[in-house]
């Protein structure tokens, strides 16, 4: 194989990956900030991280978990490089819990049902905003993308130990938060 | 098990299970409108004074440098004629200056003190020209010293 044609594989393969994963990504970085301005941003650096390292990338790990390393990275850095910003602008841009709290598929509810579920969904998200960072990195992939606790291992960089450490942690307040002892 | 049992047994409590399946679907249907929302690409437009004020800049930057070149020329052209008309005095006043010296020594130095009409002639013609000079050389001061440089030469008329 020539090393352009080599290329062009590599090119398409990395296409692929991005049209199957960016929704994941950018629904994760979504659900962490609350801010569709800064997730469409930090999905575009992932991404465009990737694409930089995609030839280092060896496949030791799914290229979701890869990628969901990058973004979680991507927000710690964005975080730790531009504190008092991030959080002025996450403060000023953030959507409200009960606007995002808001957000229901149209299922085959009646409207006393459509209406629980709603203040469930704003309950969770009340639970999720006192969370650490970590809790709520390892919350969001556990519950909202689904992810096997090895994979959320890998993509976080913790023991699988700590990961379901945090995730006990993280499920008590919302335990509690849908009691309504907190 | 599939992950979403083992999800329901690691929860165990069935009102928290339903509470995280709403939070999933509520999160996903966010995410799903926010991610197909029409997006306008907005075209910087560029300010239209930018190239005018450019243009202009580069105008004035030729002008001025043509003008300069221009205005160097002249001076060096006047520079030159005015050295030219001094050196034609200087080689005028050697002349005479040899004639002088090859004249019979026998004169009576009083003849010699006493200019003849030819020779105050000459002085006169060479006072003059010199007179020509000084005032092209005064012309060359700057117009508003003008009034400066005449109160000078009158002054050392006086």
């Amino acid at each position: 194989m020539t090393p352009e044609a080599a290329e062009e594989m590599a090119a398409r393969g990395f296409a692929s990956i991005v049209e199957g994963h960016r929704p994941q990504i950018f629904r994760f970085l979504l659900a962490s900030l609350r801010d569709v301005d800064l997730a469409e941003t930090l999905t575009q650096e992932c991404f465009l991280k990737a694409h930089r390292n995609w030839k280092h990338f060896r496949g030791d790990s799914s290229a979701m978990t890869w990628l969901m390393r990058i973004a979680i990275n991507l927000q710690k850095d964005y975080w730790r490089n531009r504190r008092v910003q991030f959080w002025r602008h996450t403060l000023a841009h953030a959507v409200e819990l009960d606007e995002a709290g808001e957000w229901l598929p149209n299922g085959e509810r009646n409207a006393e049902q459509q209406m629980l579920a709603r203040e469930q969904v704003a309950q969770v998200w009340k639970a999720v905003k006192h969370l650490s960072e970590r809790q709520r990195t390892v919350f969001l992939l556990r519950y909202v993308e689904e992810r096997e606790l090895s994979e959320i291992a890998q993509a976080t960089g913790l023991s699988e130990g700590t990961v379901k450490a945090h995730l006990s942690r993280a499920l008590g307040r919302v335990r509690a938060e849908l009691r309504g002892t907190l | 098990m599939n992950l979403r049992g083992k999800l329901a047994v690691e929860i165990e409590d069935p009102a928290v299970a339903e509470a995280l399946n709403n939070f999933k679907a509520s999160v996903s249907a966010w995410s799903e409108a926010a991610y197909n929302r029409p997006r306008t690409v907005v075209n910087p437009a560029r300010p239209g004074w930018r190239p005018a004020a450019s243009w202009t800049l580069g105008c004035v930057l030729a002008a001025g440098s043509l003008a300069g070149g221009v205005y160097e020329w002249h001076h060096r052209q006047d520079l030159a004629r005015i050295a030219a008309m001094k050196a034609a005095a200087q080689m005028t006043a050697q002349e005479r200056a040899a004639a002088r010296q090859s004249a019979p020594a026998s004169a009576p130095i009083e003849a010699a003190a006493q200019p003849t009409p030819a020779k105050a002639k000459a002085n006169e013609e060479d006072s003059n020209l010199l007179a020509t000079v000084d005032s092209d050389v005064s012309r060359e001061v700057p117009a508003a010293m003008e009034p400066l440089a005449q109160l000078v030469e009158e002054n050392g008329t006086n």
